[in-house]
């Protein structure tokens, strides 16, 4: 009688571990499926929107399906409709040089990455695999920028850059940020400090200088925490806005953040061209989307490594 | 070469200070860094220069603007502290500030609290990189397309949002345009844009975390929830201070999604610091005056990051 009435609460205590955490699961899923859902809707939307008719659209605003299917606001912001067209399909007629305003978005982001994780790769390579005197002070100065936000130089950096006639220039917009990246040196430092000197020993014995153990040994050994970099800094720097918008007062040389920024300020107050908006928004989404494409699993990887470091 | 998740962990390992080389008998280690000095000399003359020009000067710059009156055409004139007293009685500035830390506090708070939800559940329930993929696709958009995709969506009268409240049987929200939807909704652009960045950081972080501890735990018989506060938290500490830093300094610098979505408005309600400072600097040409405010946000952000720094005791780790 005692076994009895034992064994059925034996057999529920142990059910019942196996059971929560399936109630637990469903639960989790449930909110991870709802994050997913938010985090995408807008993009959904950004895409159902730039498909619309910008009138019908507004007439029919809770349709999940563009509203008058159209490729009009991407026509519109590409410049290849005629204005009449485009007050048609609810444009402003008003001209965006959005293919301008990307290629140069695409020159500011790639040559500021490229010579900041360029400069920042041989800074990490003095000190790291080089033995010289004063080594860890200097370094250690570097480190102290890292405390400095940059909200303390923008505005004296911008008059450094009107004095020197830079404004509204690539020059001027890249500067700034081209030489120095205390993260950057830290982050490639401490990776190389990891490495092994045995191969280096090798190549030192067959009489490879230190530059040439840099660039044929040490530099493709980082390989992997360099294209970290590139890609968090090329993000980065394509979303760049405000430095862009303190140097540049015309569209010569302002990146796609400031040419969506003035499209959006310049669309009528009274009925906004929300489908041609949308289109814009998608055309400078658009790059930084195929690098995901492409890059996808290195970017995540790359993200969390960042914050390790 | 690929980055696994293994090589975080053994960089997190190396030291901060250099090792001391092991010196071997009969190898002459030292004549083989013989010419190191002029070399590393060449190798950090950019940065250097870069470090000088662009951080070093500007600092001090920063600093000595603050105390001037600059209007930018003229040369700086030296009036002592008057932009601090100028400040003090400036309603503007204590308003500005508010509404800073007003949306620092719910845009940090919000995304902290959803990205600890959503990293440990990712880390308890799925490693898929397809799912952490798509919620990190909001950090691939700028600060100003994801503001303007906002707008659309907030709109008064034909944004999503409001014409499901309307089916709902609700009146519409002013989400952008009243004074006090404003900041919060400001708030919720900033969590869409940074949870998954931040999730994926944490998630990161828990990967580091020995499965075996969760066994240990588990075989004790500790439900999923005491597991989280007992183990996973303690043990994310030094991740979670970098995290919860690096949030409130960006959040206390926020300017393109405020500069896109409400230009500060209406009346003031989303005048974050920086847009301030922007204003001053470049819509009134004082430029004394805004680096004083720049000065003062620099110094709250110093203490702010201090005292985090103390309160979550980042540099010790519960894992030794």
């Amino acid at each position: 009688m005692t076994a009895a009435a034992v064994t059925p609460s034996r057999t529920t205590s142990a059910r019942r571990p196996r059971r929560r955490p399936r109630v637990g699961r469903g639960v989790a899923w449930i909110y991870l499926i709802l994050v997913v859902l938010a985090t995408l809707f807008p993009f959904y939307w950004m895409l159902r929107s730039a498909l619309s008719n910008n009138f019908s659209m507004i007439a029919d605003p809770s349709n999940p399906l563009p509203v008058g299917f159209t490729w009009g606001p991407f026509l519109r912001v590409l410049g290849l409709e005629s204005t009449q067209e485009a007050i048609a399909q609810g444009g402003s007629g008003a001209s965006v040089p959005i293919l301008h305003y990307l290629l140069n978005s695409v020159i500011y982001a790639t040559l500021s990455t490229a010579c900041i994780v360029f400069f920042s790769t041989l800074a990490a390579y003095a000190f790291s695999r080089l033995q010289w005197r004063g080594r860890e002070l200097v370094f250690s100065f570097f480190l102290a920028a890292l405390m400095v936000p940059g909200i303390l130089t923008l505005l004296p950096n911008f008059v450094l850059i009107k004095d020197l006639g830079l404004l509204n220039s690539f020059a001027g917009m890249i500067l700034p940020g081209a030489l120095f990246s205390a993260f950057n040196i830290f982050f490639l430092r401490q990776f190389m400090l990891g490495l092994s000197s045995e191969i280096e020993e090798a190549a030192l014995l067959d009489g490879a200088g230190k530059l040439r153990m840099l660039f044929g040994i040490t530099l493709p050994m980082t390989s992997g925490p360099i294209i970290t970099l590139t890609i968090l800094g090329f993000i980065g720097q394509w979303h760049d806005y405000f430095w862009p918008l303190l140097v540049t007062s015309d569209d010569s040389v302002a990146p796609l953040t400031l040419g969506l920024a003035i499209f959006k300020q310049s669309s009528p107050q009274s009925q906004p061209d929300w489908a041609g908006l949308m289109a814009a928004t998608l055309v400078a989404a658009l790059p930084m989307l195929i690098l995901f494409m492409v890059f996808g699993k290195r970017i995540v990887n790359s993200i969390g490594f960042s914050g390790l470091k | 070469m690929t980055l696994s998740t293994a090589a975080p962990a053994a960089n997190a390992a190396a030291p901060l200070r250099a090792p001391r080389r092991p010196r071997r008998p009969g190898n002459a280690l030292a004549p083989s860094h013989r010419g190191d000095g002029r070399l590393a000399w060449i190798l950090i003359a950019p940065a250097a220069i870069g470090f000088l020009a662009f951080a070093v000067y500007p600092t001090l710059r920063g600093i000595y603007l603050s105390f001037t009156d600059y209007r930018l055409l003229s040369s700086p004139t030296f009036i002592g502290v008057q932009n601090f007293v100028d400040m003090v009685q400036d309603s503007t500035f204590w308003s500005s500030l508010l509404v800073t830390v007003y949306f620092v506090i719910l845009a940090v708070a919000l995304t902290l609290a959803f990205s600890l939800l959503t990293a440990a559940i990712l880390h308890r329930v799925t490693k898929s990189t397809v799912l952490r993929g798509l919620i990190i696709l909001p950090f691939l958009i700028s600060g100003v397309v994801a503001a303007t995709v906002w707008s659309w969506m907030l709109d008064p009268q034909l944004g999503i949002v409001n014409v499901l409240i309307e089916h709902l049987g609700a009146s519409p929200v002013k989400f952008l345009t009243s004074r006090e939807w404003a900041i919060p909704s400001l708030a919720v652009i900033s969590v869409w844009k940074n949870l998954g960045y931040t999730s994926i950081i944490i998630f990161a972080g828990l990967q580091t975390i020995p499965p075996t501890i969760y066994e240990a735990g588990r075989l004790d018989g500790a439900s999923e929830a005491k597991m989280f506060f007992r183990l996973t938290l303690p043990l994310l500490r030094p991740i979670l201070a970098l995290v919860v830093v690096l949030n409130v300094i960006g959040a206390f610098q926020v300017f393109d999604i405020v500069s896109v979505a409400t230009k500060g408005g209406p009346a003031n309600a989303s005048l974050v610091l920086q847009m301030y400072i922007y204003q001053k600097a470049f819509g009134q040409f004082d430029f004394g005056y805004a680096s004083a405010m720049s000065l003062a946000l620099f110094l709250i952000l110093i203490v702010i990051t201090f005292v985090q720094m103390r309160l979550l005791r980042a540099n010790e780790s519960d894992n030794a």
